[in-house]
């Protein structure tokens, strides 16, 4: 039995029908056809479904479709505005944050969420906001002084 | 580091630039398998024997074919005359189990594929999935690869009751008089865990058949793309030619994807079947137990050495943990330890006896490092523990045995030329970092006041660039080809098939320097058999050193054509080609490189015995292997009341040869450590006495999360290779290499009042507890 969701995702509103049991990841990766979320677990320990939920960093592969009734989602494909990077997305690619690609996507929503909540992070700081985030190829290293980066940017940004 | 500005007369080899291919990565529009949908595309979900032996008594796929929205089941009998899952290792008297794509009437291992449901939706295929009745009758099975030598021990294949795969014996030198010759000799079992490679992405395909044409495309998170090409056509009986594998974006292999697996097949059988196009994405816990483990070696050593620490010669008996097949490498990969036993010391005297051992578990196979690290990590231990023996400083022990400088090429024990090298080099940079001898007084300080402080050195030495074709399984080769545009824009294909190694940027930055133009006009494609001229893929460092050589080759014979063109316009014979234009060296008169691309395919006119167009591939043969080398040193604390390692400073100096780009070669390094790390610290594919994989999830296996990483201070010696023009040797695997035995070193060094000697990996707070608080001896 179908049931009908209202939702805004990267600031665009939309509703479709969707299975009680669709899982969120599913539902954005294959309906909505935002593919950038990855499916790495199924069982919300990796983090590379992570998207944010009105504002929360969340793992889109253990919440329902239908529990996202109502709400504001954005996905790493949310984040570039009018064609600029979000300044997390170019320390990414700046100071090398990246390999393979597959877990970035979460990885870049956990960490501007980790800013959000925290603008001058320390390393240790960092490392422990990004326990809910593996990446198999980096070390975790580059990720970091992305961070760092992209706090540096940010103050710059605001304080301009 | 941001990027600094490029001008076309800029050299890009040597520069710290930010990778050009990650653009679809951050911005989430990269294309991963999963990511592939197609018109009707059928979902398949695949039954798993629970059991690690067991006999198949029946398969009622009734219920889940009646389950609406599924296609259809099929089961072993249905895919019996699809060929096997292939082993491209050979070693006399190999005994090769023929491996099914779906298990016939017997499973060998916890995941052996039985069945396989296709639906018209994923979840649809899952639920039906429970619907498959499997009628089981459980066998007794054995998991661990010294209890299945013992006699009576449960036949993983009921046709060789004594387990044993092959016996490989290597011999170098004269071990018997090194042995009676030395003053001491130490002794340890040392093992090397059984590891899970954990790419972040897991495997998937997605096979698509095109009745009309008899065309069949496999797409897949792959490694080699060409071998799965040759291989899965092999499998399924269909003409090479007529079947396409593509590589999407792949989301980390690190040796894991380096295989033909069955799933490949099946689903082209499927696709074939149903005549539409399959997905199979494979789940976590799937990738956990039916893709391809590392490590599980049991090494048996004795070091022979003299009083002064020079070290005579090495016995070894290596049990090798296989699985209960062979996959596509499986046997080879303790063969490579052997090869690599003596490390960077000069003692010439070897013997060596691998037994692989066939155990109800999933195959072994190339994870990152492939036989090295066991193979470092045995030695660089030895060599600790002889220093311990002796009472010598570990760096006055290895500096007294390394190959020296004037040595190259240094013809090893083990039948290996060791191209170039310096080893000395980095270990006295890593020493002067964290200038050794204030550590060791500190750590005098340390130990009077009870603290637990371990210094740790790995001089590890490696072999990369896999490799001269006689010594690989399938060829060992690389090839590019270069296509330059009417336009003059630059398309480079190359066969190794990238997945994070970085090289859309550096043969970019290769191609930019050897033909003057400008980095944003040149692209580089990979991983497509339709797009590609035949390569062998991304594995065992091999991609900038051999695929890098393949282009540098190609990019020759362009130049040499440009020339050509370029002599043809200015009417001139004394050319040269720099900085994207031909220069007529009389005149001074110019054409530019675009005007001589339009001019090679418009084709008014043609220099003497010249083609139109500007392409050229070339197929590299590499005339040796490359041999990296460093120095690791980690600093640890333990926490006497946790057991907790805690690493202080980790300085890694590593030698890979020439440097194209050091931001990824940082990236290659700290990847590298961090797998290395995982082993020493973490991880552990745990298999219980029934067979059943314990760490069989995320939350049960420990791969490291960013908190559980130290800052890697990591720098570089160059030693350039002179195997290849570019001077390179490759960086992909030597993090993990010397990684382990470094950590280990460490914490045994800390653990000295204890006197303990040596610990098996993973070196948990829990064994370490109870070293400190029990004296328990690992």
């Amino acid at each position: 039995m179908k049931r009908k969701i209202s939702l805004i995702i990267n600031g665009k509103p939309r509703t479709d029908e969707v299975e009680p049991r669709l899982l969120l990841i599913h539902y954005l990766r294959e309906i909505v056809g935002h593919t950038g979320p990855h499916i790495g677990c199924e069982t919300s320990i990796c983090g590379a479904c992570t998207v944010t939920v009105n504002g929360n960093a969340i793992k889109s592969c253990t919440m329902f479709a239908v529990q996202a009734e109502g709400k504001q989602i954005v996905t790493i494909e949310g984040l570039a505005a009018n064609g600029n990077l979000h300044p997390m997305q170019e320390a990414f690619w700046n100071e090398h944050g990246l390999q393979c690609g597959f877990c970035t996507p979460g990885m870049i929503i956990a960490c501007r969420q980790l800013l959000e909540r925290n603008p001058n992070p320390t390393d240790e700081e960092i490392r422990h906001g990004l326990e809910g985030n593996l990446c198999r190829c980096t070390g975790y290293q580059h990720i970091v002084n992305a961070v760092k980066a992209a706090a540096r940017a940010t103050s710059i940004g605001s304080a301009a | 580091m941001a990027t600094p500005t490029i001008t076309k007369t800029d050299k890009l080899v040597g520069k710290r630039i930010r990778r050009r291919e990650d653009p679809r990565f951050i911005t989430g529009t990269a294309t991963y398998v999963d990511d592939i949908q197609m018109p009707g595309m059928q979902h398949a979900c695949i039954v798993r024997s629970p059991y690690a032996a067991a006999r198949i008594k029946g398969i009622n796929t009734k219920p889940a074919l009646e389950t609406p929205g599924v296609m259809a089941v099929f089961t072993g009998v249905d895919v019996k005359d699809v060929g096997p899952v292939p082993c491209g290792a050979s070693l006399p008297g190999l005994r090769v189990p023929h491996h099914y794509i779906l298990a016939q009437d017997r499973v060998y291992f916890v995941g052996h594929p039985v069945a396989v449901v296709v639906a018209s939706d994923r979840y649809i295929a899952r639920d039906a999935a429970d619907r498959v009745e499997v009628d089981w009758d459980p066998l007794p099975a054995v998991a661990d690869p010294e209890k299945a030598l013992e006699p009576g021990a449960p036949a993983v294949h009921p046709e060789w009751p004594d387990n044993t795969a092959f016996t490989f014996h290597q011999d170098g030198g004269d071990v018997a008089k090194a042995f009676a010759e030395a003053d001491v000799v130490v002794k340890q079992r040392i093992t090397s865990q059984r590891l899970i490679p954990t790419a972040m992405e897991t495997r998937g395909v997605v096979a698509d058949w095109r009745s009309g044409d008899k065309a069949l495309t496999i797409y897949s998170s792959t490694q080699v793309p060409h071998l799965m090409r040759t291989l899965v056509a092999q499998m399924l009986g269909h003409p090479e030619n007529r079947v396409r594998v593509s590589t999407p974006a792949v989301g980390g292999g690190f040796g894991s994807k380096l295989n033909v697996y069955a799933e490949e097949a099946l689903m082209g059988f499927i696709a074939m079947k149903i005549d539409k196009p399959v997905k199979w994405i494979e789940s976590r816990r799937e990738n956990f137990l039916c893709t391809i483990h590392g490590r599980g070696h049991v090494d048996y050593l004795e070091l022979a050495a003299k009083k002064d620490g020079t070290i005579l010669g090495l016995k070894l008996k290596l049990i090798q943990d296989l699985g209960a097949y062979h996959q596509l490498l499986t046997p080879a990969i303790p063969t490579l330890s052997v090869l690599m036993m003596p490390g960077v010391y000069k003692f010439a005297n070897i013997s060596a006896d691998v037994i692989g051992v066939f155990t109800n578990c999933v195959p072994t196979d190339a994870y990152r490092g492939a036989g090295r690290p066991e193979a470092t990590h045995a030695i660089e231990r030895m060599v600790d523990i002889l220093a311990l023996e002796l009472n010598m400083d570990p760096t006055e022990i290895r500096l007294k045995n390394f190959v020296g400088p004037d040595e190259f090429p240094y013809a090893t024990a083990t039948g290996l030329s060791y191209d170039s090298g310096d080893y000395a080099k980095p270990l006295h940079k890593a020493l002067e970092i964290v200038d050794y001898k204030k550590l060791l007084a500190s750590q005098q300080e340390a130990r009077s006041q009870g603290r637990l402080m371990g210094i740790g050195i790995s001089t590890y030495g490696e072999i990369c660039a896999m490799g001269p074709s006689p010594a690989t399984p399938a060829g060992g080769w690389e090839s590019a080809t270069v296509q330059i545009d009417p336009s003059g824009k630059v398309t480079i294909m190359t066969g190794i098939s990238i997945h994070g190694q970085g090289e859309e940027t550096t043969f970019a930055q290769i191609a930019a320097d050897e033909l003057g133009v400008d980095i944003d006009d040149i692209l580089v494609l990979h991983g497509d058999t339709a797009i590609v001229q035949y390569g062998i893929g991304t594995f065992g460092s091999r991609g900038t050193a051999i695929g890098g050589t393949a282009l540098y080759f190609a990019l020759q014979e362009l130049k040499t054509k440009i020339k050509k063109f370029g002599a043809m316009l200015l009417k001139s014979d004394d050319i040269s080609f720099a900085n994207g234009e031909c220069v007529d060296n009389k005149t001074g008169k110019t054409v530019s490189f675009a005007k001589i691309a339009g001019a090679s395919y418009r084709a008014l006119k043609l220099p003497p015995d010249t083609d139109p167009g500007l392409v050229a591939t070339h197929f590299w043969e590499p005339p040796n292997f490359t041999f990296p080398f460093g120095a690791h040193i980690v600093i640890t604390e333990i926490d006497r009341e946790t057991g907790a390692v805690e690493i202080k400073r980790y300085v890694a100096v590593d030698d890979c040869g020439k440097i194209i780009n050091p931001l990824i070669v940082d990236g290659q390094v700290h990847g590298g450590v961090a797998q290395g790390l995982g082993q020493a610290l973490y991880e552990h594919g745990v298999y219980d006495e029934t067979g059943q994989l314990v760490s069989g999830e995320l939350m049960d296996y420990a791969i490291p999360k960013a908190s559980m990483m130290p800052w890697i201070e990591s720098s570089h010696t160059e030693t350039p290779s002179p195997v290849n023009p570019l001077g390179v040797k490759g960086v992909g695997e030597a993090g993990t290499i010397g990684c382990s035995p470094a950590v280990v070193n460490s914490v045994v060094n800390a653990l000295k009042p204890f006197g303990v000697r040596h610990i098996d990996m993973p070196l948990t707070s829990e064994k370490i507890w109870k070293i400190i608080h029990e004296g328990a001896q690992a």
